[in-house]
């Protein structure tokens, strides 16, 4: 007893040795299967070492369940992509699923215009933590061809923050599995965007002309209510 | 049935007025002003006689489709604009125009006429600003309630900051019932659902399982594409924008709507080998169209991404390929010019009408496949029959037009009734079918990728014989195109989802005063009250779905 104890760590290889060690080792027969290339590089230990939060990163990247969101001319392609021929399956991310609280990636395929916007946002902030977006097409960059369109968000950064920019009008679907993979790899090594959400603001009328739809809705407003303010002037 | 034939007899039929001058004598007096446009004789009115314009060419001369109503602002008056035509005979149309003063912009409503001017007059109010009185809802449309000014007016400031809310909507039919002991139940449908083909937003208010009020609720994709036609020059920079109104893959009919109209605005005669071009790459736009609709309906109706989705996707992959080798791009083709299209079929041509006949030899398996899971299915069949009917005089009320209008037995196609392009030239078909009720109008978009593959196989044959040296792309176009101030016209095409037409004023610039787009899909989606109110709910999602709406379009 007490001689095993100074020499915690150090095993009697001949003790261990079972039949199914063997088998593995050796290989042949009914249980050749566990020969694999992994085998002989872990050796005999059938365990892999690793952070509990690296692994939880592969994790996520490797399963991720997309949000069924279709916006614009952008999600047809996006259909295509998880559909016969291009299926983003193939890549571990091609399950969408209708509700956001089931899902950890929402590609935004499409034009935001100011009365999506707080839609948008609000789907997002039903999405649980972890989550990624995938912006699709140039309308998620900047507008893209409707940019100086009354009524155009000038890209989805300006209400949810945006992991990965897919560009395109619209992208191929081979352009949107890049950057899902992208994402993926993004994701496994631990990075995403900082949030950083910037003009969502509740009860900021400060800045506005005082006229009397702004008191109206001053007047009205709720805690609970997205209001979204849009000064067109400023955007990028 | 006798609603369906406004006039009694063939003898009635003979007597229409179809000249300027008979339908100014049928008018009389209500007539202030006479104008010309290109398609139509221009009739001003009165501010206040609308109703009673509009009625009598309805009921004494056959006009009895609205097809659209084009609002502007010009610099001493406002101006709306009733296209008026009929479902008997395209070629008959009439323009009736109503200025308002700048200072009080009051016309009367023609909703009561036609059930169509509703969202039109509210789209009119909303972005030109024009109040139509005795209208029975008018309030913002495509743009946010809190919005302010009226943005395609002239003297609307882009740069103001605008603010919208989320509000929890209401339930319109709470009041009604607060005493019942709440027996409806409201129910938010969107904008972000799966059932509603992109973002569209359905009130609805149920009573048990059974639909009481539905009120489709539009302008989540509204992204100003009159606005960016209006600030782009005709020759080359508003053809991009075609194929963002309806996207899904019927981006060359599109093109061909605006080509159109900005052909016969600038009298520009398009060469027919370039046509043949045009009509083969628009009808297998139509068929990638179609696999679409039917493909989604199936979502819809069987509620998962079944076979059914992916052999539609699978199909139009391959028009997809045979559009991509064709224009150089999956969806967003860009491939008309105003005079023909930008380049010739692909070198080598034998491989390329292989590859069509490839597709075109798979068609009738692929359709055969379609009509044992979809037509032919028992659940299928007893989900989409007599539910979501739509009979034919409220379509035509609604100017419901393409296959919606078709299910519901209507004869109307403007490919045949209005010819443009080599339609005329070839050997096809109307298809109809009398059922009026969901299944009819998947049964409509099936048969017709048949005609429309038939149409292809004739251009492929022309095309492959068509001599060498005769091969005209593009007629001499000049490359400034300036239209003399004052030239009105509206011109509409037979799109994949119906008639979509541009009206375009041109005002001596080489960019259009206005340009106003006819959306097929704006009014067909109009037609979902009327087809779901008192149906079962999932019943509503299967008429949403044969509809075959495209936000893009709806919104524009």
């Amino acid at each position: 007893m007490s001689s095993e104890r100074d020499r915690p760590f150090v095993t009697d290889d001949t003790q261990v040795q079972t039949e199914t060690r063997d088998a593995r080792m050796t290989g042949g027969g009914a249980d050749n299967r566990f020969n694999s290339k992994l085998r002989e590089a872990f050796g005999s230990s059938p365990f892999i070492l690793t952070k509990f939060d690296q692994f939880m990163n592969w994790v996520r990247g490797s399963s991720m369940f997309m949000l069924q969101f279709g916006i614009a001319c952008c999600s047809i392609e996006m259909m295509h992509t998880y559909s016969v021929k291009h299926d983003l399956d193939r890549f571990a991310a091609g399950v969408p699923r209708a509700s956001p609280r089931q899902a950890d990636v929402i590609i935004v395929p499409g034009t935001i215009v100011s009365k999506f916007a707080p839609r948008m946002k609000r789907v997002y902030d039903q999405m649980p933590e972890p989550k990624f977006v995938v912006g699709m097409g140039s309308c998620t960059i900047s507008g893209g061809p409707f940019q100086e369109g009354y009524n155009v968000i000038k890209g989805a950064e300006e209400v949810i923050p945006v992991d990965i920019h897919v560009p395109g009008c619209p992208p191929r679907p081979e352009a949107l599995i890049y950057g899902v993979a992208k994402l993926q790899q993004r994701i496994a090594e631990g990075e995403s965007s900082p949030v950083t959400v910037k003009p969502y603001e509740l009860e900021q009328f400060d800045d506005l002309e005082q006229d009397e739809i702004v008191e109206k809705l001053a007047d009205q407003i709720d805690e609970d209510d997205l209001v979204m303010r849009y000064n067109w002037a400023d955007s990028p | 049935m006798s609603l369906e034939e406004p006039t009694p007899d063939d003898g009635a039929v003979e007597t229409l007025p179809t000249g300027a001058d008979e339908i100014a004598e049928l008018l009389g007096d209500l007539v202030i002003d006479t104008e010309t446009h290109v398609n139509a004789p221009g009739f001003v009115i009165r501010p206040d006689t609308v109703q009673e314009t509009l009625r009598r060419l309805r009921d004494e001369a056959g006009f009895d489709h609205l097809s659209c109503v084009t609002a502007e602002e010009r610099e001493d008056r406002y101006e709306s604009i009733y296209h008026l035509t009929s479902f008997d005979d395209r070629q008959r149309e009439v323009s009736v125009i109503v200025p308002t003063t700048k200072d009080d912009p009051v016309s009367e409503s023609a909703a009561p006429v036609f059930r169509t001017a509703d969202w039109h007059e509210r789209e009119a109010y909303d972005l030109v600003g024009i109040d139509y009185d005795d209208h029975p809802d008018l309030r913002r449309i495509l743009l946010p309630e809190t919005w302010q000014g009226h943005p395609l007016s002239q003297n609307y400031d882009q740069d103001r900051p605008q603010i919208v809310t989320l509000d929890e909507w209401e339930n319109p039919l709470a009041e009604d019932h607060r005493e019942d002991e709440g027996d409806t139940m409201y129910i938010n449908i969107g904008p972000h659902h799966p059932a509603t083909h992109g973002v569209l937003h359905v009130k609805t208010v149920l009573d048990g399982e059974q639909v009481a009020d539905v009120d489709p609720d539009i302008g989540y994709l509204h992204r100003c594409e009159e606005q960016m036609c209006q600030t782009k020059t005709y020759r080359h920079q508003i053809m991009p924008y075609p194929d963002r109104w309806d996207y899904a893959s019927s981006g060359l009919l599109n093109e061909w709507a605006y080509a159109r109209a900005a052909e016969d605005l600038n009298d520009i005669e398009v060469p027919e080998y370039a046509q043949i071009i045009r009509t083969m790459g628009s009808e297998l736009c139509r068929i990638a169209s179609h696999m679409l609709a039917v493909g989604t309906f199936a979502l819809d109706v069987y509620g998962d991404f079944t076979a059914i989705f992916m052999y539609a996707m699978r199909d139009r992959e391959k028009t997809q390929n045979i559009l991509e080798d064709l224009t150089g791009q999956r969806m967003m083709f860009n491939y008309f010019r105003l005079g023909g299209v930008v380049w010739d079929l692909p070198e080598p041509r034998d491989e390329f009408f292989e590859t069509v006949r490839d597709f075109l030899d798979d068609l009738p398996q692929a359709l055969e496949e379609y009509h044992d899971l979809i037509t032919g299915n028992e659940i299928l069949q007893s989900r989409t029959i007599d539910t979501g009917v739509l009979p034919p005089e409220v379509a035509k009320s609604y100017g419901a037009t393409g296959p919606v209008a078709r299910g519901s037995g209507i004869d109307y196609d403007l490919r045949r009734d209005d010819p443009y392009g080599y339609y005329d030239e070839l050997e096809w078909d109307v298809i109809t079918e009398d059922g009026c009720d969901n299944f009819s109008r998947l049964l409509v978009r099936l048969r017709e990728v048949e005609e429309s593959a038939k149409i292809i196989e004739q251009c492929a044959d022309l095309l492959e014989d068509w001599p060498e040296d005769e091969r005209e792309i593009q007629a001499n176009v000049p490359r400034t195109l300036k239209p003399d101030d004052d030239t009105e016209i509206y011109r509409a095409v037979e799109a994949a989802k119906g008639e979509l037409g541009i009206y375009i004023r041109g005002d001596g610039t080489d960019k259009p005063g206005r340009f106003k787009i006819r959306s097929p899909c704006f009014s067909n989606l109009q037609t979902l009250p009327e087809m779901s109110t008192g149906e079962y709910i999932p019943d509503m999602v299967a008429s949403l779905g044969s509809l075959d709406i495209v936000l893009g379009e709806v919104d524009r």
